[in-house]
């Protein structure tokens, strides 16, 4: 009896010792990932510190019950956006060490750092209350029924929470449609830069068989069609000059 | 069984206030970026926390928003990033002072 006693103590510290050492695991991941990416400076290693931390919390989502979100926190975060962030980074060619000596608001720093661990400590003491959660239980749906967590998160989602999750899949194509204006105007307006100085050519092209055109008529009438001929060309070069310093105006 | 959730929520504070000083600290853009996802993963974890101490899946299904919005979110600064570097290349934030009066 106090055999079975002594395993069954035995077997519960063990398992609060081994949550205690996969906690210890979670906070050495992602604190030292954090401190990874605020402190390297390269943005090659802030990104790959920050994929430590996305797998830092994702192994305590795991040790909370939480099996589909850690799924996809390691899909969509590690798999999707820090890989999007290395894109950037080497597509922009970035990647070398910020010259700190080059910043204007250097004196700034320690203020910043004073002022972040604040919002820290207060952080803390608001939290330091004899409640820590305070609310009323299972409000939504219980957690620890019958049923895996996906199951429980999907029931929610397409039930309750159906209108936010399809006002989501309009947000995903709202992003996709500003992501692909915002590169393609860079585009476009790259590819005006260099016809900025081919569009006066081309005007002045047809600037030319426009002048002679005139001529020919000219001797057929004398003077009222030579002005009004001259008169268009006139107003024909009236919109390069506009034209030519409108993006001007815009680049500036 | 498993570690109380105030432990959670504290590690999740301090993972807040570590985004919260880089985004202050640095001036590269896209490290900026990483700082708000640090902040945004720390929120992550405290939704689960308080999943797991309220008994209750609506923290889940905030974290499973977030993680959309997120996605969205880095779509689009990444792009703006993008058109920004085209411009000038080498911008920090102290840089882009278009704006300023």
């Amino acid at each position: 009896m106090t055999d079975l006693a002594a395993t069954q103590l035995g077997t519960t510290q063990l398992g609060i010792d081994s949550a205690w050492a996969v906690y210890g695991v979670g906070v050495l991941l992602v604190i030292g990932g954090a401190f990874g990416v605020v402190l390297q400076r390269n943005p090659v290693h802030c990104a790959l510190s920050l994929v430590v931390t996305i797998f830092g919390i994702a192994l305590l989502f795991i040790d909370q019950g939480a099996n589909f979100l850690a799924a996809v926190q390691i899909i969509v975060y590690g798999g999707a956006i820090v890989i999007l962030f290395l894109f950037v980074i080497m597509l922009l060619g970035v990647d070398r060490k910020e010259a700190r000596a080059q910043q204007k608001l250097r004196s700034l720093t320690p203020v910043a750092i004073v002022v972040a661990l604040v919002a820290l400590v207060e952080l803390l003491v608001l939290t330091r209350v004899h409640y820590w959660a305070t609310g009323a239980s299972a409000s939504t749906e219980s957690l620890s029924g019958p049923g895996t967590d996906v199951q429980k998160l999907g029931q929610t989602i397409f039930t309750g929470y159906l209108l936010p999750f399809e006002m989501t899949s309009a947000l995903l194509v709202i992003a996709v449609v500003a992501a692909a204006v915002l590169a393609r105007r860079s585009t476009t307006q790259g590819a005006a830069g260099p016809p900025r100085k081919a569009a006066p050519v081309t005007r002045v092209l047809p600037r030319g068989p426009e002048a002679p055109a005139p001529s020919s008529p000219s001797p057929s009438s004398p003077s009222p069609s030579s002005s009004s001929p001259e008169s268009s060309p006139d107003v024909a070069p009236a919109p390069t000059p506009a034209e030519a310093a409108g993006p001007k105006a815009v680049a500036k | 069984m498993s570690v109380p959730g105030p432990w959670y929520l504290v590690l999740a504070a301090c993972l807040f206030g570590i985004g919260a000083t880089g985004l202050f600290v640095r001036r590269n853009i896209l490290v900026m970026y990483m700082c708000i996802e640090l902040m945004l993963n720390a929120v992550n974890l405290t939704f689960v926390t308080f999943a797991r101490m309220l008994n209750d899946v609506g923290g889940e299904d905030a974290v499973f928003f977030v993680l959309v919005v997120a996605a969205a979110e880095v779509v689009v600064g990444l792009g703006i990033i993008v058109a920004i570097y085209r411009r000038r290349t080498g911008a920090t934030a102290d840089d882009i002072n278009s704006l300023k009066g």
